[in-house]
């Protein structure tokens, strides 16, 4: 197989492939979670459920002071790495242009420079996530296989993409296929592991918040 | 109680529903419930990290509930829930955790992990690795009535002191009245001076109460321990009482476990909704205050500070009424870092203090309540949970602390306006 071979392979059905699985994953796995239900709450009302609910979707993205200054490190490479994830990922100009295709509309792009800091950024912080879970005594602790691999299936893609724009390594097209393929690797294990968090935090952070606004706490 | 493995097992499957399973989904290992935790902060050790301690309930999930969980399952990759598992979780599920949901607040993906480990406990009590204290204080609670023994002979006999100490009619087993009031054993046999405060505040304001002879205790031992049907037969007594007397509202009183059982399970438990309201001592003092009955004479000028009783407020939602009546009293009130929904916990809730095993470890994590203290170096500490009194008094002599602990009730009734004209009961 030619690099023009495996780079149409990627970019065809091997994406086709990966999103198929991706997609149905998450279907199945939301489902798995909804369907198991949840029984009504008898007890005198104090708050609501629904607003109480939604609100901690949004408030718990903000930790409370003291929680902040006892885990700072782990607060602030978390955020700098899904910030610059979200940025490189769909602010960046030849993303914009891959998903245009494949939607049918694009929308305004950051300028190269700001991306190409934010990949780095990007990078950083994952690298410090790394040497925090392995160096925190409570992370070092909880970790297991599953978070090394979804780091790596995270770090991957973002790595392979800043190689593959400053052509650093291989031709074009190699670099171009590694890095689809990459990703094509995130998306199919996407919904078996951790990563569904990226989904299932809303259900999460909406049940938190509706158990704690019944009895009428903000959580 | 019959106990054993398969039906441990059994009792960790009825536990998972859609809250569960969206909560296991989100877990990324962040460690951050570790830091919200007093028994991590103050021990250093990483075992005790929140999200760990719900391990028996993530592995029933994963291999039960979950597409990729059963294919390792069938493939024999499957991590297994044992008798070995749960002996090794007692320490954490039980010592290691007052079910005091501070955890619930700070887990950024928004898992409320005090409920993933109250309902942890559910599988360990069935599969019989619960604290011996903790079988003990049910036990009790089953066959006597009460977790510490105490039989309705005691309450009278107090009744009786408390009606020749504020020579006030205490009403028992009266019907149609507006409240009934339920007590601690705790505060039956150390803290007495409850009954005469609420019996004392009772007559000022012109409130229509009765103490129920059949069903006076309000702690659950069955949600401590984490065996529903037993905290539904205790909940029962309860409702049989209330509707049998016909009250309006069942009063719960300074006890924070006790609040959760009545209020916020009782209705689960059973299965039905109540036919009569529920509310904490404080909530009902606060509608006094606001309905200008309760009269309050004096200010005091001491430092007053206020420890939440978890369940009372994080997990109970009442957290402005002791702010208000407090100001009430007193004009320097002074609150902890860290307090109201995001108070730590005094360390002994939970079950932890019926459970000896704890002691040791109960006194250890007291060094985050007395950092808070030490911040504001109070001259006395309000408080409104039996509990929490107790293990406070006990902190407090432990770390050479001088600092007087008050009951918000009682403290009320102390400057209760025009108090020794207190005249016989008013009780319609």
């Amino acid at each position: 197989m030619t690099e023009i071979e495996l780079l149409s392979w990627a970019r065809g059905p091997g994406l086709q492939i990966a999103s198929s699985i991706f997609v149905a994953g998450v279907v199945i796995r939301l489902f798995e979670i909804l369907l198991l239900g949840r029984k009504a709450n008898l007890a005198e009302a104090r708050g609501t459920e629904m607003s109480s609910g939604l609100k901690t979707i949004f408030t718990r993205t903000v930790p409370d002071r003291t929680t902040f200054r006892r885990s700072s490190v782990t607060i602030v490479s978390g955020y700098a790495f899904h910030i610059g994830l979200f940025v490189v990922c769909f602010l960046s100009a030849p993303h914009i242009l891959f998903l245009k295709d494949i939607i049918g509309f694009g929308w305004p792009s950051l300028p190269t420079p700001v991306i190409d800091a934010c990949a780095v950024i990007t990078i950083i912080a994952l690298v410090a996530t790394l040497v925090n879970r392995l160096t925190n005594k409570v992370m070092r602790f909880l970790t297991n296989f599953e978070d090394l691999l979804t780091w790596v299936l995270t770090f991957l893609p973002v790595l392979t993409g800043y190689l593959a724009f400053h052509r650093i390594g291989l031709t074009a097209p190699s670099l171009l296929a590694v890095h689809l393929l990459s990703v094509e690797l995130l998306l199919v294990l996407f919904p078996f592991t951790k990563l569904m968090h990226a989904f299932t935090l809303f259900l999460a952070r909406w049940y938190n918040g509706a158990i704690s606004g019944y009895k009428g706490v903000a959580s | 109680m019959s106990a054993s493995i398969d039906k441990g097992i059994n009792a960790l499957k009825r536990q998972v529903d859609a809250t569960v399973a969206a909560f296991f989904s989100s877990c990324v290992h962040c460690g951050l419930c570790a830091e919200a935790c007093l028994f991590y902060t103050e021990t250093g050790d990483p075992k005790r990290t929140p999200i760990n301690k719900t391990e028996p309930l993530r592995r029933i999930w994963k291999n039960e509930y979950t597409l990729m969980g059963r294919l390792g399952k069938v493939l024999g990759l499957a991590k297994k829930v044992d008798e070995q598992l749960l002996q090794e979780w007692q320490e954490l599920v039980y010592d290691s955790c007052t079910l005091c949901g501070r955890c619930s607040m700070v887990c950024p993906v928004g898992n409320d992990i005090a409920l993933m480990i109250r309902k942890t406990r559910e599988g360990m009590a069935a599969a019989g690795q619960a604290p011996a204290g903790l079988i003990g204080a049910v036990t009790r609670a089953v066959t006597i009535g009460s977790p510490m023994g105490v039989k309705w002979p005691a309450l009278k006999a107090q009744i009786k002191h408390v009606e020749e100490d504020t020579g006030l009619k205490v009403p028992v087993d009266v019907p149609d009245v507006d409240y009934m009031l339920l007590l601690s054993s705790m505060e039956i046999m150390n803290f007495p001076e409850f009954i005469d405060a609420v019996a004392r505040l009772f007559d000022k304001t012109g409130v229509s109460w009765t103490i129920s002879s059949e069903a006076f205790e309000a702690t659950n031992s069955g949600i401590q321990i984490g065996v529903s049907d037993i905290a539904a037969e205790l909940v029962q007594r309860i409702v049989d009482a209330a509707e049998k007397l016909r009250v309006k509202t069942v009063i719960s009183p300074e006890c924070g476990h006790a609040y959760t059982a009545i209020r916020w399970d009782g209705p689960n438990l059973l299965g039905k909704a109540f036919s009569f309201k529920v509310r904490h001592i404080l909530e009902v003092l606060d509608e006094l205050r606001q309905a200008g009955r309760l009269k309050i004479t004096g200010k005091e000028s001491r430092k007053l500070t206020y420890h939440d009783p978890c369940q009372i407020a994080r997990r109970g939602g009442v957290i402005n009424e002791p702010r208000n009546l407090i100001r009430m009293f007193s004009d320097n009130f002074v609150e902890m870092p860290d307090t109201g929904k995001m108070n730590w916990c005094c360390g002994a809730g939970g079950g932890v203090s019926a459970n000896e095993r704890a002691d040791e470890i109960r006194l250890k994590v007291f060094a985050r309540k007395k950092a808070q203290l030490d911040a504001i170096k109070p001259d006395a500490i309000v408080s409104a949970c039996s509990n929490c009194r107790i293990h406070l008094e006990d902190g407090l002599e432990e770390y050479n602390m001088d600092i007087p602990l008050l009951s918000l009730t009682e403290s009320l009734a102390e400057h209760l306006a025009d108090r020794d004209c207190a005249g016989a009961g008013r009780n319609e």
